[in-house]
């Protein structure tokens, strides 16, 4: 018998807008109006603002270890612009873009990194879960969370952002194969920064495309460049179609780039070139699109500079209000742990001791109540 | 009182089939589980009643069938997953013991976690040290969940239908060795609340407690005692998580002597748990310090014999609870 080819397959790579102004007038014509994509840029504004802000609360003391989303923000941006309301989305940390967009109040995030499980207490009305910080374990909760909307007989989908990093978890091999198999509605988003924290992309996987990853699976997929806010609504548009109409999954990789510390417990500077960040400083997501913006003319720099004055003025409020929640009562971490509180960890809440067991608890002083 | 006896198994299937009925949320998941009526044929029927919608065939993915029910249950469905052996269980740590218990903590409230995971746990089977894991030593650590072991045919129908109505993750650990046991089954709903221990055989001289399958050898043990003149009194703890410590000292109180019987290792388990709340609470009644039995410290053995010897079997408990009595 004669050796035949089993599979030819190729990856298509979408840009429209790319960092040297030139823009794909066939592909993106009436992808986002105008004023939208204005508002678009005011929110990438605001959450590069805000990012730097954190960076400045962590290294003051006032906030814990934190994430640093620059120049990532077009992706999860896109998305949830292209997302339903009640779709799910299924974050891991470098999604805030998206999560303001969807309407998530972005003290929630500043109250999530300094420390309080409250900040993920999120309004269900939004479909946003608790952030994931494990590698990878939410992207099962996504195929679980749209699998469960397709039992019920609804129309919503899930998506779900990972890292180039997660793509070698086993939960993302797992969650990519039932997706498929069972024709779940999920749009994989893969956020690939280029660095799991100073592992590069070449040591992770030979592959030239992390999207290539999907193909395996039996899954759609497709690369657009990340820093590209007009590439990642084309995509998704594409993906939530996919999706919504045929109940299929998506892949999608953005590519883009990291331009911050993996973490503030990180220094960056240790293992990356000067030259690679410089580079892609020059394909930032938000100077392309003031860019183009102006060129249109429907930007120039007294708007920017009314905009900065706002968006200073915004997230110095936003700061205000997560300092100003009171901290957490020590009951509190004894009323989320079971529907109902058992026995034995109630003796636990009521006299403020772990070691008690064995002991009366009405012999036991109840101690004052101590705040952080 | 229902006369009716049918096997362990079938007890389990009833349980799930009748919540089943009862509650469109609730499916069940796992390996065979669908069109070979499970490993162990616990899901019998359960197929060609419910349809493949809600009986379904994963692939051999355990971290993926258990992740994704607990996205399903974060969307307020109740998914029962089967793992054919709580021993694979190991490959899906993160979604069952980093995602499921702390749900509700981390999400602040906002998301419960309503999953029962369920499937053969521990030695006896013969089937090698990988696939003989007993995880209640290691999983009943965990907070924010709950442990159950049935170890009768009643229990496992009733704890089972608690266990699918209950709004917190279940651990629920079946032996495989008891699957084929018969026993008095009530029919229609039938509901044994956790954290309610029962007292299987009464007795004066000494309170014997175990979990699941060991519970038996501890009645064996009670039965070769009584011709010696020694009076145990038997304890099935059925949950682990809660676990009902008051029906334990009670009992302490009563016989002054306490020997836990539990067939995970010693370091670290629920036999070291109940042994350090009885001496908390029982110091004055004691005779004795408690006396525990567990599993050899050992992987379980594959030899037949040696794995007889490595559990806590009867012998053992008797050994253990003369000398609680100090009799030589």
């Amino acid at each position: 018998m004669p050796i035949t080819n089993a599979l030819t397959t190729e990856i298509h790579r979408v840009s429209i807008l790319d960092e040297h102004g030139q823009f794909d007038a066939k592909l993106g014509e009436d992808l986002i109006p105008n004023n939208d994509l204005i508002k678009l840029y005011e929110e990438m504004s605001l959450c590069r603002k805000l990012d730097e802000i954190a960076f400045k609360l962590q290294r003051s003391g006032r906030m814990g270890t934190y994430p640093q989303n620059m120049g990532q923000e077009a992706n999860s941006l896109g998305a949830a612009y292209v997302l339903n309301q009640d779709d799910w989305l299924v974050t891991c940390y470098r999604e805030n873009c998206g999560l303001f967009h969807r309407g998530l109040p972005p003290e929630k995030i500043l109250l999530h990194w300094m420390g309080d499980e409250r900040g993920n207490n999120i309004d269900p009305k939004l479909c946003i879960t608790p952030i994931a910080v494990p590698i990878g374990t939410q992207m099962l909760h996504a195929t679980g969370l749209a699998w469960a909307s397709k039992y019920r007989g609804e129309k919503r989908i899930a998506c779900t952002f990972f890292g180039d990093g997660a793509t070698s978890e086993g939960d993302f091999h797992e969650a990519m194969n039932f997706a498929a198999n069972l024709d779940i509605p999920v749009v994989f988003f893969c956020q690939n920064n280029h660095w799991a924290i100073s592992v590069p992309g070449r040591i992770q996987c030979s592959a030239p495309t992390v999207a290539q990853r999907a193909i395996a699976y039996g899954m759609d997929t497709i690369q657009c460049d990340g820093n590209d806010i007009f590439a990642v609504v084309y995509c998704m548009r594409k993906a939530v179609e996919l999706a919504r109409e045929h109940g299929r999954p998506f892949f999608i990789e953005g590519v883009t780039y990291r331009l911050g510390d993996h973490t503030t417990a990180d220094d960056a500077r240790r293992y990356r070139d000067e030259e690679e960040v410089e580079l892609w400083r020059q394909r930032d997501p938000i100077i392309r699109v003031r860019n183009y913006m102006k060129q249109l003319g429907i930007w120039d720099d007294s708007k920017e500079a009314a905009l900065m004055e706002q968006v200073e003025a915004e997230t110095a409020a936003i700061v205000k209000r997560a300092e100003s929640i009171e901290a957490p009562d020590s009951d509190d971490f004894f009323n989320a742990m079971y529907a109902e509180i058992p026995p034995d960890l109630d003796l636990q809440r009521r006299t403020r001791r772990t070691s008690s067991i064995g002991q009366d608890p009405s012999q036991i002083e109840r101690p004052q109540t101590s705040s952080r | 009182m229902s006369e009716r006896i049918i096997e362990f198994r079938d007890a389990l299937r009833e349980a799930m089939s009748q919540e089943m009925r009862r509650d469109p949320r609730v499916f069940l998941l796992g390996e065979e589980v669908a069109e070979y009526d499970g490993a162990y044929k616990v899901s019998r029927g359960m197929l060609e009643e419910f349809g493949p919608r809600r009986i379904i065939d994963t692939p051999i993915s355990e971290s993926g069938f258990a992740g994704l029910a607990i996205g399903a249950a974060m969307l307020g469905l109740r998914p029962i997953v089967e793992f054919m052996s709580w021993s694979f269980s190991l490959v899906a740590a993160d979604p069952i013991l980093n995602n499921a218990p702390k749900m509700l903590y981390m999400s602040g409230g906002q998301f419960g976690c309503p999953i029962v995971i369920r499937g053969n746990d521990g030695a006896g089977g013969q089937l090698g040290s990988t696939h003989s894991w007993c995880v209640e030593g290691m999983f009943s650590n965990v907070p924010g969940l709950k442990m159950a072991i049935p170890a009768f045919p009643d229990d496992a129908k009733g704890m089972l239908a608690t266990a699918i109505r209950d709004d917190d993750p279940v651990f629920f650990l079946e032996s495989e060795r008891l699957l084929a046991m018969k026993g008095h089954v009530p029919e229609g709903d039938y509901y044994v609340p956790f954290g309610k221990a029962v007292v299987r055989r009464p007795g004066t001289d000494v309170t014997l407690v175990s979990f699941g399958r060991p519970v038996h050898f501890c009645l064996d043990a009670a039965e070769e005692l009584a011709k010696e003149g020694i009076s145990c009194e038997v304890i099935d703890g059925r949950t682990i998580r809660p676990l009902d410590i008051d029906t334990i000292v009670k009992s302490v109180k009563k016989t002054n002597g306490c020997v836990v019987v539990d067939q995970s290792w010693s370091f670290g388990s629920p036999g070291s748990e109940v042994a350090a709340q009885v001496h908390a609470h029982c110091f004055d009644d004691l005779d004795n310090h408690v006396m525990r039995v567990h599993s050899a410290d050992v992987p379980s053995p594959y030899a037949a014999n040696l794995e007889q010897e490595y559990l806590p079997n009867a012998r053992r408990i008797a050994e253990a609870v003369r000398s609680a009595l100090y009799v030589a």
